[in-house]
């Protein structure tokens, strides 16, 4: 009875609170020098308002964090604004000559300075896992939890600044093949990143730069695990992107990535791809791209499609 | 010597003469639609007509107009309140901020202002988020 009590008296003070019942009493004389605004003037918060600009959300990358496809950006995933919270899903598949990639999972952004993310990601060997005595469509599982706080500057509005938004974040990675990809020279199956990224939009000729330097120990971003018998330990790689804005909801740009070289039965080659992102609307994206993954497990000029559908708010 | 000094003159006139953001957007008669436009789409968004509720909607309009005008190096004299003493009161949140922005890239769109036109605009008035958004 109690509680029940209470919750009346919670309920009351909140239909107090709401601005429909602040709307109904008399709205006091606006006075034009000072700005006095009534209660009656004030827009509510909606804790879901999907209240960031179009595509300044980004879309999700292979390992699911926010940005780019294969570089992770400053800005924290989803629509959600300052005072909300936004999550989305995403499906990416790229086809390369000898290899497939698939990447599905989810992120949430909380009031545009933490982002969650999940991503298990596939690597399918396909018919060359015959060839390289692993078994056709033999398949590396990587799941990849990821985490990104906004630690300074706003890359969207702080326009008259030339302070970028720069965030820092750390990725969880656990490759399922242990015995495999220490016995092609790692050292563990599973290791942490850690990244400092900066992005920043030039509103003033649309387009938006993002830099990322990442600290870590992966072969082929852990799908051919950690650490090696040529290099070990962490080293710094660079990824970037840069999108020139054409409309409200199309981005075309290039995007490029270094990778550890740490083993020696296989040289890793920079990634880089060219992309075109559509953003209908803020629930759904179609990013497509022509991706160049250089050499990968000794098979040569990984060209191909990178296909990726994102839904969320 | 004379022709040096006309050239000089010359070279220093030129970039006076050079087209405003307030020209590209297409000057009065297009920037007085723009904001006839927003301010109907301002009213009618619901995420923050309510702010606009106890406002004289001519006078907002017509500092609306002076200001973009203004901002943009258009021939016009800013003759309201500042952007801090108009909007504190309103405890503008960054959603609002977000909402009121896309009200006016759909009036630019009507009025068919190129998307880099309008993104210089836009580039100007982001800044004064600092200002607005308060909550
Ligand atoms: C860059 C964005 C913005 C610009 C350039 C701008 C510009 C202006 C100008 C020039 C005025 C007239 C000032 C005066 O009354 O002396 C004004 C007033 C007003 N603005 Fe904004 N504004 C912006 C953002 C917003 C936002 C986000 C909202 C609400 C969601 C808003 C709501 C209002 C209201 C309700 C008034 C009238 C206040 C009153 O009647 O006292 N404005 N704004």
């Amino acid at each position: 009875m109690r509680y029940i009590a209470l919750g009346c008296a919670l309920a009351a003070a909140l239909v107090v609170q709401s601005p429909v019942a602040a709307e109904q009493s008399a709205p006091p004389a606006a006075d034009p020098k000072t700005s006095v605004a009534a209660d009656s003037t004030i827009a509510p918060i909606d804790r879901f308002d999907s209240g960031k600009l179009l595509a300044t959300g980004g879309v999700s990358t292979v390992e699911g964090s926010g940005g780019g496809g294969i570089a992770t950006w400053a800005l924290i995933t989803s629509y959600g604004s300052r005072d909300a919270i936004g999550a989305n899903a995403h499906a990416t598949y790229i086809t390369l000559p000898d290899f497939e990639l698939r990447s599905y999972g989810a992120a949430i952004g909380v009031f545009d300075r933490v982002e969650l993310s999940f991503a298990r990601q596939e690597f399918d060997t396909g018919n060359t896992g015959a060839r390289l005595g692993l078994g056709k469509g033999f398949t590396f599982k990587q799941d990849v939890v990821g985490a990104k706080v906004r630690v300074l500057g706003d890359a969207i509005y702080e326009q008259d600044r030339w302070l970028p938004q720069i965030s820092i974040g750390a990725q969880w990675k656990r490759n399922n093949q242990e015995a495999i990809v220490k016995a092609v020279g790692a050292k563990d199956n599973s290791g942490v990143d850690y990244y400092i990224a900066a992005s920043k939009l030039f509103l003033d000729s649309s387009f938006l730069l993002n830099t990322t330097i990442r600290f870590t120990e992966a072969n082929q971003m852990g799908l051919l695990g950690f650490g090696g018998n040529k290099n070990d330990g962490y080293h710094a790689t660079f990824e970037g992107s840069l999108a020139a804005l054409l409309s409200r909801n199309l981005a075309v740009g290039v995007e490029l990535r270094t990778q550890n070289d740490h083993l020696q039965f296989a040289k890793q080659e920079r990634w880089m791809d060219v992309f075109v992102a559509y953003f209908p609307t803020k629930n759904v994206s179609f990013t497509a791209a022509f991706v160049d993954l250089g050499t990968i497990a000794l098979q040569q000029r990984q060209r191909g499609g990178y296909f990726s559908l994102q839904v969320g708010f | 010597m004379r022709r040096l000094v006309l050239l000089a003159a010359l070279a220093l006139a030129v970039p006076a003469q050079a087209a405003t953001l307030y020209d590209d957007l297409g000057g009065e008669p297009v920037m007085r639609r723009v904001v006839e436009e927003a301010t109907k789409n301002f009213l009618a968004d619901k995420r923050i007509a309510v702010t606009f509720g106890e406002t004289a909607i001519p006078r907002f309009k017509q500092l609306l107009f002076e200001q973009l005008c203004n901002v943009s190096g258009g021939p016009c004299t800013y003759t309201g309140r500042d952007m801090a003493k108009s909007h504190t009161a309103l405890k503008i949140t960054d959603a609002h901020f977000s909402a009121l922005v896309e009200d006016l890239q759909d009036a630019m769109d009507k009025e068919k202002i190129a998307f880099t036109t309008q993104n210089r605009l836009l580039a100007i008035l982001a800044p004064m988020r600092r200002d607005i958004v308060t909550r």
